[in-house]
């Protein structure tokens, strides 16, 4: 400032200017504001910058957007448009104009209508509709699952997709609604009672459908359909829109899953995978047991052959007796290699099976020993009688008992 | 126990029944059946239970059914 003639200070307009411009913009106050006006005078010269004036019936603001800012601004502008608009406080010296660098916009009525969320959350919340001892689990392998959303969204593809490559063996029962508009409500509500009416009915219920706008979603917001999902005697899944989308049927629901996809994953827990290791699992543990007795009914045998002594044909009957031995032992260390090879898949299982049938084992060596008298399976010494029929792979023989017993 | 539902068989059976009767077999299997025919009946009947258990899981194929709207009733009567 230069001091005058008569020794007043005097401002420059530039010097002017800046102090206004520092003004305003240290106040914190400024620097973070919204503001509830109507949008006028939008334009777009071709720097790309968007211009226009926030106006209610007392004052008007200018407002500037950098094109950078606009693809990221939240809302489509248009002159009439009321809306809420966010930025700071900043002065153009060489406008002498102080104007709203805007970085932000939302429609107004968005604002209303989360504040309708807001206050239809607590009431129903007060209610203890979204307790959480209300949720119920879900079955681990539902056979049947219900789906209410739209016949022709991209939702429903999601989810059909994901429940066909996680768990086929199911039954997908859609009743179709649609999922935006005022007709919504009223439709979702009867679609969850069709499926809760239906016979069988589904053992979960998937309420789904895809992004959209606070309005787009608004019909999930509907207080009917709240009490519909929590009357539901089926368990419900609600994956409305996406991760940070939040609706009241999210809350009421059983369970909240992020998107649609996510959805159809909660509510197959038990995949095709899982049942199939399950089935191997079950096959290893039969065929491990199977050998194990074939191990131990070896040693018996064997056992029980090595204290009997047969007549004639004795020659003939010797050889047999010493071939069941030599079988016992081989049987038993071939049991135990085969189970250490027993990674292999399940093709040619049925070849394997053929080795194992204990038919077969009689090829090998093993004989079955029976009493003539009652035909009962000779197993232990104190069982064998005078007269025995001894079974071999291609026949039996007769043979009397002679000797000790030990 | 295994040896009663022996007499279903095995093709009548959906999954849950023949991978129930499955876990059933094996644990008798596992348990020391009392005699050889019994073993080997225990061990055919499981190897026909895992056959059938498996088919399943092979042609497992997702049905999809969407419920009708018609004879539904109009807007506000229900």
């Amino acid at each position: 400032m230069q001091p005058t003639l008569f020794g007043t200070l005097q401002w420059t307009v530039s010097s002017l200017t800046r102090y206004i411009r520092e003004a305003l913009e240290s106040d914190a106050q400024l620097q973070d504001v919204w503001v509830r006006g109507e949008v006028s005078n939008l334009s777009r010269p071709p720097s790309g910058h968007l211009y226009f004036t926030l106006k209610d019936s007392g004052a008007s603001l200018r407002c500037v957007v950098w094109r950078s800012g606009v693809s990221k601004l939240g809302a489509e502008l248009h002159d009439g448009l009321a809306v809420a608009a966010h930025g700071r406080i900043g002065v153009y010296e060489g406008g002498g104009q102080y104007q709203l660098y805007t970085d932000g916009v939302h429609a107004a009525g968005e604002g209303e209508l989360y504040q309708e969320f807001l206050r239809r959350k607590s009431a129903l919340e007060a209610e203890g509709l979204f307790a959480a001892e209300r949720k119920r689990q879900l079955p681990g392998l539902p056979r049947r699952i219900g789906i209410v959303t739209s016949p022709t969204g991209a939702a429903l593809q999601d989810v059909l997709n994901t429940l066909g490559r996680r768990m086929p063996m199911l039954e997908a029962n859609i009743a179709p609604s649609q999922v935006q508009g005022t007709e919504a409500p009223a439709q979702l509500i009867r679609a969850l009672e069709r499926l809760n009416r239906s016979t069988p009915p589904p053992d979960v219920i998937l309420l789904v459908r895809g992004g959209g706008s606070i309005e787009d979603l608004w019909a999930f917001n509907d207080e009917g359909l709240v009490r519909a999902v929590v009357k539901s005697a089926v368990p419900v899944v609600a994956g409305v829109g996406h991760e940070t989308d939040f609706t009241l049927v999210d809350f009421a629901a059983d369970v909240r899953a992020p998107t649609p996809t996510a959805a159809a994953e909660v509510a197959t827990p038990t995949t095709l995978d899982q049942m199939v290791g399950a089935a191997e699992d079950s096959r290893l543990r039969l065929e491990s047991a199977i050998m194990e007795l074939m191990g131990g009914l070896g040693s018996m045998v064997t056992g029980a052959a090595q204290t009997l002594q047969f007549r004639s044909p004795a020659s003939r009957i010797r050889n047999d007796l010493q071939r069941v031995d030599e079988s016992g032992r081989r049987i038993e260390s071939a049991a135990r290699q085969w189970v250490k090879l027993r990674a292999e898949a399940l093709d040619g299982w049925g070849r394997r099976l053929e080795a194992l049938s204990p038919l077969s084992v009689l090829g090998r060596g093993y004989a079955v020993v029976t009493r003539q008298e009652d035909g009962a399976i000779v197993r232990k010494v104190a069982q064998a009688q005078d007269r025995i029929s001894v079974r071999v792979s291609d026949g039996s023989f007769e043979a009397e008992v002679g000797g000790e017993r030990a | 126990m295994a040896k009663k539902s022996a007499s279903r068989s095995v093709d009548e059976l959906d999954y849950e029944a023949a991978f129930r009767e499955l876990q059933e077999v094996v644990a008798s299997l596992e348990g020391e059946p009392e005699s050889l025919e019994e073993a080997m009946a225990l061990f055919e009947r499981g190897q026909a239970l895992v056959k059938r258990c498996t088919q399943l899981l092979e042609k497992a194929e997702l049905k999809v059914k969407q419920l009708s709207t018609a004879g539904e009733a109009p807007p506000g009567e229900e």
